[in-house]
């Protein structure tokens, strides 16, 4: 087990590589997903303003 | 109303599509993970450090690709005039530039024990790097204008005059001298990779794709959300206003 963390001599440089492609694409898609969800508030914030406003005429 | 015909059926449509792109990426991306790290042999030049390929190339190919996709979106956008050509673009924009970002950084990482640099200003190197500053770019135009229909278009134009950059980042590695090796996959002789590592790299391919299309759709329902808010939050002030 060890000697597959080792990668034979170039763990420093193989284990950051899928690191980094992890961080970056699970980042990519957090992120996405995180404003996607703030859209969707937005958007029923206005609509409940909206209704809330008919009522009232 | 508002002109949502179109952007209507593409929510219905892709609330339906998009479980099963996400679900599809992370079955092959463990599928692809597990053939990179165990199952594909280590090479008999570059020793283990080959595994790197199976991240960097993927990305380094995608770059190019999610840049001619929002490219063409672009040229949509500006001949037809549709409103979700703008929004694809936009939306593939930060994904584009995340898989350049990566592909740079990877290749940096495979340079240093196997050229014995993690950097050259070569041809393949410094395209990428343009490409990079493309997305950048292009990103900033819609940050920067304020009106969307401005900014779409100043956007379209300089993803389009981008677009030279593609063939030179392609052919760099034949047309000058450098560091970078020539291409493996896509030449005229067919690959010249064995399939032993050719499947692991394939499936990796398949999973980078569809993590592109699955955040796609999902930032591009947000754009077409945003856009909404937007126009609720006009026509409401209007009413107001009256």
């Amino acid at each position: 087990m060890s000697e597959f963390f080792q990668m034979g001599g170039y763990a420093l440089y193989v284990w950051p590589c899928y690191l980094l492609s992890a961080l970056v694409l699970g980042g990519l898609a957090f992120q996405s997903f995180r404003s996607y969800r703030a859209a969707e508030d937005k958007v029923r914030q206005f609509e409940r303003r909206g209704r809330g406003g008919e009522d009232g005429q | 109303m508002f002109d949502l015909a179109n952007p209507k059926k593409f929510m219905d449509f892709s609330a339906r599509l998009l479980p099963w792109i996400s679900g599809a990426a992370v079955i092959l991306l463990a599928i692809g993970l597990y053939l990179a790290l165990f199952v594909a042999p280590p090479d008999y030049q570059q020793g283990e450090s080959v595994r790197i390929m199976y991240v960097h190339v993927p990305a380094a190919t995608l770059s190019m690709g999610v840049y001619a996709f929002m490219a063409l979106a672009s040229a949509l956008a500006l001949i037809m005039k549709h409103p979700l050509a703008d929004m694809a673009a936009k939306a593939a924009a930060p994904i584009g530039a995340g898989f350049t970002f990566l592909a740079l950084v990877t290749g940096s990482l495979w340079g240093k024990p196997m050229w014995g640099a993690w950097w050259a200003w070569d041809a393949r190197l410094t395209s990428e790097l343009v490409l990079l500053f493309l997305y950048f770019g292009y990103m900033a135009i819609w940050q920067a204008m304020e009106d969307p229909i401005k900014a779409a278009r100043a956007a379209a134009v300089v993803a389009l005059v981008g677009v030279v950059n593609l063939p030179v980042i392609k052919f760099s590695v034949n047309w000058w001298n450098t560091l970078h090796q020539p291409a493996s996959l896509l030449r005229f002789e067919g690959p010249a990779i064995h399939p032993s590592m050719l499947w692991p790299l394939l499936v990796m391919f398949a999973a980078y794709g569809l993590f592109f299309a699955a955040v796609l759709i999902l930032r591009m329902r947000m754009e077409i959300l945003l856009r909404r808010a937007r126009s609720l939050q006009l026509s409401q002030a209007r009413a107001r206003a009256s």
